[in-house]
């Protein structure tokens, strides 16, 4: 099997804080690959371990086929990082943003500017390619930051975050162009915690929540696993949407009551809503929908606020 | 054709960001060259040449007699091959690292951390010896030196440079905030007035005479001085000594340190 990456065992401490708890991953060559997860639960410590510019504190690590302890330069020559936070080169061009960071992977100066303009094209940049990166907006710095993880070719792209502070507009068009990079056979590596993102774009992915994979699957097949085909969202016209709880009993597999809702997870959302109405009970809004991602993480991951 | 020289590996990649630095010049840096070569020609015109006529003739270490402008030119050349590089390593190097995140960025690419030290290095020397040349023209033009001892002190205040980029850095890696810089900015001006500079160390009481004689400065004024005055010995051969192990250390220091902030 043709593994990009092959951890078992992986660790990551700081100090007593141990941010990365014994994960095992493989990533196969062409295969879009997600982390998700909710903040803190050792996605970005896990991308920058891959991306050998932290060691790991115990365990197997092998990107590439090769060991990042003793191979980093060799590895990273190969890999493309965007990284969560924009490190762009503020005293540069758009242009030169590119070439500059061409030459970091030893590219021949010509070669360089051919490939830049190339991918300025690629990501809709090239009208600026001489300005300034300050005055760009944040969907054209992360699109400059993806053309620039594309510079040397790599064989595998990774994504911290990719679309996290961006508008609508500029979401799809960075999903649209890594849908392209992942159709021409670039393997992809990111980590989200937007479900429609993992959704859209991964073929396979792991959930991550306190340092440790809590489940392992594609997309379908976690939804299929972890929740229902369909979910049913109730809201009562009360304070109290817990008194109802005893109410809807026995209806779909299981329940779950929020302070504003509460959610039925069943296989057919029509005859659920159905029973509600013969139980009389008279919510005040009921939504069948599709059973999401988000309701796997939810149920995986919990839904207290972690910052 | 035999390569005689390799530049793959450690020597291209350390290019690669000097090259990035080049990048970066744009028209309005020549204000910042100006202002750095003017600052050791003001002070050798207004002390060297200005207090030297009230001073009159220095007797140097070994028995020579020179005037006092020739005594304070190279100190002053070599204080500026101090201060060029030590702008470019401390305040720049430290901004890069800490604030822009500029070296993040590299990191992610082959290039190591000593590597971005080492570009760094060669690109405040680029700096620095444009600074030291034209410094050196004025001073031979003056009469203060020869041309052919001119082109030998060249080389001496890349050492110069050298030696104290390489501290720079290894400090940029160890200070916490701006205000860290108040103090380097006062180590900086004690050494450049104490270090034999404008006063022999031979004028003051033997603890200071010794405490001035360990100090980098020091052994760069030295160093240049009898290059200079045509008054090279042995004494010398220390002085390169100590200025190549200052830049190792630094060097080695500069490039753990960024290693355990930058990769943890």
């Amino acid at each position: 099997m043709d593994s990009l990456i092959h951890a078992r065992g992986l660790i990551k401490r700081f100090g007593d804080f141990t941010a990365v708890d014994g994960i095992d991953v493989d990533v196969r060559r062409g295969e879009a690959f997600g982390f998700l997860g909710p903040n803190g639960a050792g996605k970005s410590s896990t991308m920058r371990m891959i991306g050998c510019v932290s060691p790991p504190s115990e365990g197997v690590l092998e990107i590439l086929g090769l060991d990042p302890r003793r191979d980093g330069p060799k590895i990273r020559a190969k890999l493309g990082v965007c990284p969560q936070l924009d490190n762009l080169d503020i005293e540069l061009t758009v242009r030169e943003n590119l070439t500059t960071y061409a030459r970091f992977f030893g590219i021949a100066r010509k070669e360089a500017r051919r490939r830049a303009d190339e991918l300025l094209e690629f990501v809709q940049l090239s009208e600026r390619a001489d300005s300034k990166v300050e005055p760009l907006s944040g969907g054209m710095k992360r699109r400059l930051t993806i053309a620039r993880a594309m510079v040397n070719q790599p064989e595998m792209v990774l994504l911290d975050e990719p679309t996290t502070g961006l508008d609508p507009q500029a979401r799809h068009l960075v999903w649209e162009r890594l849908f392209r990079l992942k159709q021409q056979g670039v393997t992809l590596v990111l980590t989200t915690h937007y479900m429609d993102e993992a959704e859209q774009l991964c073929d396979r992915l792991v959930v991550m929540d306190g340092g440790r994979i809590v489940a392992e699957g594609s997309p379908r097949a976690l939804i299929e696993q972890y929740s229902t085909r369909e979910v049913v969202e109730l809201r009562f016209n009360t304070e109290d949407q817990a008194a109802y709880a005893d109410k809807l009993a026995g209806i779909g597999e299981r329940l779950e009551v929020l302070p504003d809702r509460v959610l039925l997870y069943v296989d057919d959302g029509d005859g659920a809503a159905d029973e509600v109405n013969r139980r009389s009970l008279s919510p005040a809004s009921v939504l069948v929908r599709r059973s999401s991602l988000e309701d796997v993480f939810l149920h995986l991951t919990g839904r207290t606020l972690v910052d | 054709m035999p390569r005689l020289l390799s530049f793959e590996g450690t020597g291209r990649r350390a290019a690669s960001v000097t090259e990035r630095n080049i990048s970066t010049l744009r028209s309005a840096y020549w204000v910042v060259m100006v202002s750095g070569f003017l600052e050791p020609v003001l002070y050798l015109f207004s002390i060297g040449v200005g207090v030297g006529a009230l001073i009159g003739d220095i007797t140097l270490p070994g028995g020579e007699v020179v005037g006092y402008a020739e005594f304070v030119a190279p100190a002053m050349l070599a204080a500026s091959a101090m201060t060029g590089a030590l702008a470019e390593t401390t305040f720049n190097f430290f901004g890069k690292m800490k604030f822009v995140r500029l070296y993040e960025g590299i990191l992610a690419t082959p290039v190591r951390p000593i590597e971005i030290a080492l570009g760094e290095l060669a690109w405040a020397m680029v700096r620095g010896v444009i600074y030291s040349a034209a410094f050196v023209v004025i001073m031979t033009l003056m009469g203060l030196t020869t041309w052919s001892r001119a082109l030998v002190m060249l080389p001496a205040t890349l050492l110069v440079g050298l030696a104290f980029g390489a501290l720079g850095m290894a400090v940029a890696t160890i200070i916490r905030s701006w205000q860290d810089f108040d103090l380097i900015a006062a180590g900086q001006f004690a050494l450049f007035l104490f270090s034999g500079t404008f006063v022999p160390p031979t004028a003051y009481p033997a603890v200071v005479r010794w405490l001035i004689e360990i100090t980098p400065l020091y052994r760069s004024v030295d160093l240049i001085r009898a290059l200079s005055t045509g008054t090279t010995g042995w004494l010398q051969l220390l002085d390169v000594a100590y200025l190549l192990a200052l830049m190792a250390l630094g060097l080695t220091v500069a490039g753990r340190r960024m290693a355990k902030q930058l990769c943890k």
